[in-house]
């Protein structure tokens, strides 16, 4: 033993690095989360390319799909990555009070999201284009519905994690599964955009 | 930081309005009103990848890098493959008559 290491008080650096080697282990452990999630993902958009001619003489999304309705769902799921992108933002500057606002507003539009979805499911379901009907609506509700699944467990998350920046505070800790969720929240919005670019538009045109 | 989300937010905004502003306004035909929102969709899903998940290429983490090289070719032998059987080596639609399959 050195007389460095008794002087400077190895501790608190060794532990540090320490801390830091986890959390971008647990960073890396994530991405490959995201990615097996991708991969569903593309599976089913996979699915639903292959089944989307199958209507079974039904409508094929024209008259069911409505536009400003997708578009609101899309402004909302977008306003919700801004504000979770400032309650990075905000932990990054240890503001507890402000990441609490700004997930809070990111609940409200994913809660908005989540709405506008089953408002949409329970009316084509009413219509009777429900996803037993044909392959096309099985295909659309397996995709559109693991999505939505997707972001209403992503809030339950939200609101958990808020609970903790509450009442533990904007701790490195907390910090770390802020990002790691930001990482989770902003991926479901890239499917979103995939969502409304390829099964929604192109029956709209 | 902050600044990197607001031009995300902006460049995401501008690429979702061209989209739904063709789609909605009817001005090209459908063919070419199909070809902007596949490039807005791509464009878009980059500037979120940029912007929101800050991946950037040029990243240290080599594990990373090779995570995704493996997840690129699972995507193209499952994608790839299952639209290339369905739509190639099957003759899918043919077949499907309106009656058989479909």
């Amino acid at each position: 033993m050195t007389d460095a290491v008794i002087t400077a008080d190895p501790g608190d650096e060794a532990d540090a690095d320490a801390v830091q080697r986890a959390i971008e282990e647990k960073i890396y452990g994530f991405w490959l989360c995201l990615i097996s999630d991708a991969i569903i993902f593309a599976l089913l958009f996979a699915i639903f390319v292959v089944m989307a001619q199958n209507t079974a003489d039904a409508s094929a999304g024209r008259t069911l799909f409505q536009l400003p309705r997708i578009f609101a769902a899309t402004v909302l799921l977008l306003a919700s990555s801004a504000t979770f992108g400032l309650a990075s933002v905000a932990i990054a500057a240890r503001q507890r009070g402000r990441v609490i606002v700004w997930l809070g507003m990111t609940i409200m539009f994913g809660l908005g999201f989540v709405a506008t979805e089953i408002t949409e499911f329970h009316g084509m379901a009413v219509a009777d284009a429900a996803p037993w009907r044909n392959g096309f609506l099985s295909a659309f509700f397996a995709l559109v519905g693991t999505h939505g699944a997707h972001v209403s467990f992503g809030l339950v998350w939200i609101v958990l994690l808020g609970c903790e920046i509450a009442l533990r505070g904007p701790t490195p800790i907390a910090a770390s599964r802020l990002y790691r969720l930001g990482l989770f929240w902003h991926f479901l919005i890239i499917v979103w955009i995939n969502i409304f670019s390829f099964v929604y538009l192109p029956r709209l045109l | 930081m902050l600044k990197s989300y607001l031009v995300g937010v902006l460049l995401a905004s501008v690429l979702t309005a061209i989209p739904f502003g063709f789609v909605a306004t009817r001005t090209l035909p459908p063919g070419q009103t199909l070809i902007v929102i596949g490039v807005a969709a791509v464009a878009q899903v980059v500037v979120h990848l940029r912007y929101f998940l800050r991946l950037d290429l040029k990243s240290r983490s080599q594990d990373k890098f090779i995570a995704l090289c493996f997840a690129a070719t699972v995507l193209f032998i499952l994608v790839g493959g299952t639209l290339w059987i369905m739509f190639d080596r099957l003759p899918y639609r043919v077949v499907g008559d309106a009656t058989t399959i479909s």
